[in-house]
């Protein structure tokens, strides 16, 4: 029997072939001593470095999510100023660098010194602080990834709810439902499954965001392999470190996005409904007429 | 101030609906009395689905007034003038007005029976258990008794639209519009779906419905409206209408019809 594929499968040995080989020589390369890496590993300040990042990666999305929602529905607002402030806040964080809004709120001390709580247009402060002492380093990270998600997950969320059939709202308008109502129970739940991907992939792409906070101190993995190897100058060895961290975090956040989009991916089937049932329809009429042609 | 007889249900005056600057109803006057069947014919763009949407304010008129039940849909008298109710003001009173779709626009993402129960749980506090047992009863009288638990994409068009009205009585509505209810379905599920309709016209259901069915319209309709052009060129008993048609616009309609339902026939 001849091989079906010889290309396929010569190309494949050259490809494992050259990884391998890569692999081989990353891994022998005295360069990356690989003592250091597994005497960095586990290190404490390492450690709560990748708890840092996965609780920065959490709160952002949080942030972002809860405000894409808001975002969205504002963005589709027939009401002119909700969609137009809505509109802007999309325009302006994804039209700036996130490294530039990181550093902006790392030091927006130099823009407000004072936080004050009083009576705007007047002299009259209840109290007042210094703003570093509020906007931590922390939170500024916080602030600045949350921000900026809610406008990518905004435009996501926009685009399920635009790709929910219009004849699903109105169904649901004749049926006495209100607009709120709809929104809930008819075109988020299926925007979701339109979402799901495309948000999962943003839950990656934030948790390697995160390592921009190291520019103002967030205290997160990258924060700490950077302070280790100021020190001891194992540039290398600590990036392999904070290299091999993030692959198994991405990897593991990756678990409960597949199981998301095997849980909507079954209603995906039934929305199909219309094309589907309709294909369903035809050899079931067709079956039908050849019953009847038997008679 | 209570009047014995027939009242009507349905009373539109004069109403006009502007998309931009294109006037596609141009003061359009009926009523529907209770128990009617009313059957809109037309050729497309018409207006006919325009008409319809504006009864249940999916549409919000530019001129005149609809009434249902005694109501203005969609509006509340302010001294002389009429002023848009408030959303929720709105919803509750489609609430009563049932709707059916061509495309069925069943909820995908809920089952057969969710589909059924959400707007009685949700719109009239109907407790989940109430709302099954109801739900199985319409499901039973349509035939669908054993698909309470599917999804709408795994039943054929006749079902969907079977669910469709379904879901649309679980609300006991007082009117029911159906707009093109068997236009997307295949010759041979067209049947199945016009029999419950006509069951339910039976019932003394008051109905406005939007067909190329003209079977159908003979048979079961009370009234029957020919709309051309967003206004209302003849309207009468079905036999004088479809018989015996006035209006030149109406016979030629009527006749470009047969020749397409003969072209269908031949071609099966
Ligand atoms: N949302 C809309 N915006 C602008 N024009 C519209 C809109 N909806 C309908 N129209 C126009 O209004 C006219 C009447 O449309 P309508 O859907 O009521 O016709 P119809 O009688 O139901 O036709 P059909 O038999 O094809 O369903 C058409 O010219 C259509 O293009
Ligand atoms: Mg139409």
């Amino acid at each position: 029997m001849p091989l079906r594929h010889p290309w396929r499968l010569s190309a494949a040995g050259i490809l494992i072939v050259a990884l391998g080989g890569t692999i081989w020589s990353i891994a022998k390369n005295p360069n990356v001593e690989w003592s250091i890496v597994a005497h960095y590993f586990f290190s404490d300040l390492v450690v709560n470095g990748v708890l840092v990042t996965l609780y920065l990666t959490f709160i952002a999305m949080a942030i972002g999510i809860v405000g894409a929602v808001a975002i969205a529905v504002m963005r589709l607002s027939e009401n002119p100023v909700l969609s137009s402030i809505a509109k802007f806040y999309i325009w302006f964080f994804r039209g700036t660098p996130v490294l530039i809004q990181i550093i902006f709120w790392g030091y927006i001390g130099a823009l407000y010194p004072q936080v004050k709580l009083g009576i705007p247009f007047t002299h009259v402060t209840f109290w007042s602080t210094g703003s570093s002492a509020i906007i931590t380093p922390m939170l500024a990270a916080i602030l600045s990834l949350g921000l900026n998600e809610i406008a990518y997950s905004g435009e996501i969320i926009r685009g399920g709810i635009s790709g929910v059939a219009k004849g699903q709202v109105e169904a649901a308008h004749s049926l006495g439902l209100t607009p709120t109502q709809t929104t809930r129970k008819i075109v988020l739940p299926q925007a979701m499954r339109i979402v799901v991907p495309p948000m999962g992939n943003e839950v990656l792409t934030m948790l390697k965001e995160t390592a921009l906070v190291s520019v103002i101190a967030g205290r997160d993995l990258m924060t700490a392999v950077q302070q280790i190897y100021s020190q001891n100058y194992q540039v290398i060895p600590l990036l392999v470190v904070a290299g091999i961290w993030y692959l198994i975090l991405t990897s593991l956040l990756s678990y409960p996005q597949r199981l998301l989009e095997r849980r909507y991916g079954r209603s995906r089937v039934s929305a199909m409904g219309s094309s589907g049932s309709r294909r369903l329809l035809l050899g079931f009429t067709g079956s039908k007429k050849a019953a009847l042609s038997h008679d | 101030m209570i009047d014995v007889g027939t009242r009507p249900n349905v009373i539109a005056k004069n109403v006009h609906k502007h998309f931009g600057h294109v006037e596609v109803l141009k003061g359009i006057d009926f009523t529907v009395n209770r128990g009617d069947v009313v059957c809109l014919l037309g050729p497309s763009g018409s207006g006919k689905s325009t008409l319809l949407r504006c009864i249940n304010h999916l549409e919000t008129i530019t001129e005149g007034s609809i009434e249902v039940g005694g109501e203005f849909v969609g509006y509340q008298r302010q001294g002389t003038s009429l002023s848009e109710l408030h959303p929720r003001r709105v919803a509750k009173q489609r609430a009563n007005i049932g709707m059916v779709f061509q495309q069925f626009n069943l909820f995908p993402h809920l089952t057969v029976m969710e589909n059924l129960t959400i707007a009685p749980t949700m719109v009239r506090d109907m407790s989940a258990k109430e709302s099954v047992e109801s739900g199985n009863a319409l499901l039973e009288r349509m035939g669908l008794s054993t698909k309470a638990q599917e999804y709408p994409g795994q039943l054929s068009g006749g079902q969907q639209q079977r669910v469709a009205i379904a879901r649309a009585l679980m609300m006991k509505p007082t009117l029911m519009l159906f707009d093109e209810p068997t236009s997307a379905l295949d010759p041979e599920l067209v049947g199945e779906v016009l029999t419950a309709m006509k069951e339910l016209a039976l019932e003394g259901m008051t109905m406005i419905v939007v067909t190329h069915e003209i079977q159908f319209a003979r048979e079961v309709a009370d009234t029957v409206i020919f709309m051309d052009d967003g206004v209302i060129v003849e309207r009468g008993e079905p036999k004088s209408v479809l018989g015996n048609p006035k209006e030149v616009r109406t016979q030629a309609f009527l006749s470009r019809v047969r020749v397409q339902m003969e072209k269908e026939q031949q071609s099966e």
